[in-house]
């Protein structure tokens, strides 16, 4: 049994955690919060340096060639960090999308340029406030045109392609959609950004007009490439989520045990000390869901989508948590802008949303566990 | 990353595979059916079954892999007590009836006792031809069991015991327990306690099973009437009992891997439940909100699963688990009492019904049942969750306004 990071991947994670501790302290990601900038472009720009953004891709597309295993590391610290920048869009998603669909020209054009940062990728699949399914996808790609709005779209405002979800057949069957790369500074693309609860992260709306896109993966695929795709972010975003939440519980802990009332430390109230052992429970089960996943990814194993649904619903459930409970334990001053609670909340939310709600996401691990006749 | 064992623990693992195929049955497939002959069995027989087993086991080293060889054990690692844990689990034996003796009672023992007396007690015990119990708490004294009533007071060579514990698993059929009494009343609660072992059959020691909310009876009152006990079977020094109790409950929290959730039903039968139920809408399995609590009790129950491999790791390369695994009783016990409720739900009007007349025998209705205990046995989940708080989050611990009050002098509320 060897259920655990090596030591090599351990020490690159607390390399991580000290260059982000120093680079991207929460006045980083408050001064994205409260500005127009949409992310930290210094703070991208040494990542990149770093070689984080190349972790998983091989050497032969001018990655590292390290690992999923690493990535994992790295995005725990991200998350903590509630680092302000297009990572999880350029490497869980279009990054992932590319090594799992390119073809080998797409992989030489696009890959070196993401793990250098010279490009930065995004997934565009949500068409407004409802699920996207092959029922209401809208958007088409058809002649090698697009067309149609995609919203929100994660760093969509910043990005310099997306693969986007589109109808390539008529019909609602599952294989009437593809997948699509457009250069999104190309003729026929317009965005707009939009507005969220969390502004440390940017998102837009793009809209296509008969832009020149080139399809990614076998026409048809595309909803099936989606969940591929979605079920290696969701294990990747699982280790940002527990680290948020770790966070949160360290926060919490710290606020209570230096804040004083009725003539004692509020850490020694069992309302408050029950409340930060429910919310370190959550934590650990998400912990170790999400080492699973980290398994099924770097193994590729066929329990991946079962992997990934169990990391994703018990992290956004203990980040969920962890995030208004922290809050809860400051009090009024937790309500503050003026304290970070409020970033690890809104990150939360975001976080939850970004791949698709957890009651999707449950919907899906049963369908797994009734393929595999389970238990 | 990854599941393996290492080289030598995989030739333990085929070592302890082949003795069991050797000398133990397969499980039965049969679950929850009605034939499956572990519904059939009574207490007087289950028992007999494994003193056999166990006298089985304790031949080969196999009964306390960990405990040295001059013991009676295999001086193996904490890891090979898991292997042939998870090996054993494959099988139909017995178990339950030594794990508190062995886990808790005998370490105790040879930890305070002399050698001559520890050696006297130990193989009889790890080859189930004694049974010990632990008497500690009492009708007044559960959480806080350092309140404790029962008296032991000094008689020429001998202390006499009254009072009363409760909550004693398997007293009435135990030959020996450790007992946990008050020396002296008149300092803080926990200075005036003194620990002792004594023979069950003692005069004046009366055991009376408690039926449970369940209708059950798995626990004992135990009331003793002017009890001798010769001071040669005090463990540890006169009011130094309380260090004992904590050697004991150490002991506790040492044992790793076990199967917190019992054989209760679990979310394979709850789909299975969800495959067959026919919802005014359709099949259950296909309801939404039937499959949001599958996904979230699944995702629980693995949680707790890879948390016990994040254990594992570390025994399996020589470190100390982290402080992870105290999470498993406040996770298992309320997701059972949810699933089961939630089960008797899918089948409505008809979920009142147990045993013949229910799906799999009853068995979501027992646990129903079962549940409430669990959440309180061994530590309330109140409690489990101040000692996450404080020993691993490092919290205060909770003011005592009884410390420096002599227990005599404390409210009782009685």
């Amino acid at each position: 049994m060897n259920f655990d990071f090596s030591d090599d991947q351990k020490m690159l994670k607390d390399q991580a955690r000290k260059f982000l501790t120093e680079k991207c302290s929460t006045k980083v990601v408050r001064r994205i919060l409260e500005s127009d900038e949409p992310y930290d472009k210094a703070l991208w720009k040494q990542i990149a340096e770093m070689g984080w953004l190349g972790t998983a891709i091989p050497e032969e597309f001018g990655g590292l060639g390290l690992g999923h295993l690493e990535l994992c590391v790295v995005a725990e610290e991200l998350g903590r960090a509630v680092a302000p920048v297009p990572f999880s869009s350029s490497v869980y998603l279009a990054t992932e999308a590319l090594l799992i669909a390119g073809s080998d020209a797409q992989k030489k054009k696009y890959l070196p340029k993401l793990a250098a940062g010279e490009l930065i990728g995004t997934f565009a699949i949500a068409e407004g406030p409802q699920p996207p399914s092959p029922k209401t996808v809208k958007a088409t790609f058809k002649g090698g045109k697009l067309d149609g709005t995609k919203a929100p779209v994660p760093d969509g405002d910043v990005a310099d392609f997306a693969i986007v979800l589109a109808r390539s057949a008529d019909g609602a069957g599952e294989r009437s959609l593809s997948l699509a790369i457009v250069d999104l500074k190309g003729a026929g693309v317009s965005r707009r950004a939009v507005k969220t609860v969390d502004p440390s992260r940017s998102q837009a709306e793009l809209t296509f007009k008969g832009a020149a896109a080139e399809q990614l993966g076998a026409a048809g695929d595309g909803w099936e490439l989606a969940k591929r795709v979605l079920d290696r972010a969701a294990i990747l975003m699982a280790f940002e989520q527990v680290g948020g939440a770790d966070a949160c519980l360290v926060m919490a802990k710290d606020y209570a045990l230096n804040r004083y009332a009725f003539g004692r430390t509020i850490a020694s109230f069992q309302a408050i000390k029950h409340k930060l052992a429910d919310m370190y429970v959550l934590n650990e089960l998400a912990r170790s869901n999400a080492y699973f996943g980290a398994w099924a990814l770097s193994t590729n194993a066929a329990d991946l989508p079962e992997a990934a649904a169990g990391a994703r619903i018990s992290a956004t459930d203990a980040f969920h948590n962890a995030s208004k409970e922290n809050i809860q334990t400051h009090g009024g001053m937790g309500f503050t802008w003026e304290l970070d609670c409020h970033l690890y909340y809104r990150r939360s939310k975001t976080l939850s949303l970004a791949l698709g709600a957890s009651r999707v996401w449950k919907d899906r691990l049963v369908t797994h566990l009734e393929k595999k006749n389970v238990a | 990353m990854d599941f393996n064992d290492t080289p030598q623990e995989a030739a333990f693992r085929s070592e302890v595979r082949a003795w069991l195929e050797a000398n133990a049955k397969p499980k039965s497939a049969l679950g929850f059916s009605a034939e499956n002959p572990r519904f059939q069995r009574n207490e007087q027989e289950s028992l007999k079954i494994a003193k056999a087993w166990q006298a089985k086991k304790a031949e080969k080293g196999y009964a306390r892999i960990t405990w040295p060889k001059e013991n009676g054990g295999l001086g193996g690692t904490p890891m090979q007590q898991v292997i042939y844990g998870q090996e054993e689990a494959k099988f139909d034996v017995p178990s339950g009836f030594f794990e508190i003796g062995l886990g808790m009672c005998i370490p105790t023992v040879t930890h305070y006792a002399s050698k001559d007396v520890a050696s006297r007690y130990v193989k009889p015990a790890l080859r189930g031809e004694e049974i010990w119990c632990q008497l500690f708490s009492e009708p007044s004294a559960g959480s806080d069991v350092a309140g404790l009533k029962t008296r032991a007071e000094k008689d020429g060579d001998d202390w006499v015991i009254n009072g009363q514990k409760v909550w004693t698993s398997g007293a009435h059929y135990s030959d020996y327990g450790i007992l946990l009494t008050r020396t002296d009343p008149n300092v803080p609660k926990h200075k005036g306690l003194t620990m002792f072992y004594l023979s069950m059959k003692s005069p004046g020691v009366e055991v009376r099973p408690i039926k449970q909310m369940s209708g059950g009876a798995n626990f004992n009152e135990v009331f003793f009437n002017n009890v001798r006990i010769p001071d040669s079977q005090r463990l540890g020094n006169v009011g130094d009992g309380w260090s004992v109790a904590l050697t004991t409950l150490m002991h506790e929290r040492l044992a790793v891997g076990g199967g917190q959730g019992g054989s209760g039903p679990d979310i394979k039968e709850l789909i299975g439940l969800a495959r067959e139920t026919e919802l005014e809408d359709g099949q259950a399995i296909k309801n939404a909100s039937v499959r949001e609590k599958i996904a979230e009790w699944y995702v629980r129950g693995q949680g707790l699963k890879y948390t016990t491999y994040r254990t594992l790791t570390a025994l399996s390369q020589g470190r100390v688990p982290g402080p992870e695994a105290s999470i498993a009783k406040i996770v298992v016990a309320p997701k059972m009492q949810d699933l089961s409720s939630f089960a008797m739900d899918l089948e409505d009007m008809g979920g009142v019904m147990v045993g013949e007349d229910s799906p799999l025998m009853g068995a979501f209705q027992q646990s129903f049942m079962w549940a409430p205990g669990l959440r309180i046995a061994g530590g309330t989940d109140e409690i489990l969750k101040n000692i996450i708080a404080e020993r691993v989050l490092g919290l205060p611990a909770d003011i005592r306004v009884d410390k420096d009050i002599p227990y005599n002098k404390l409210p009782t509320g009685r």
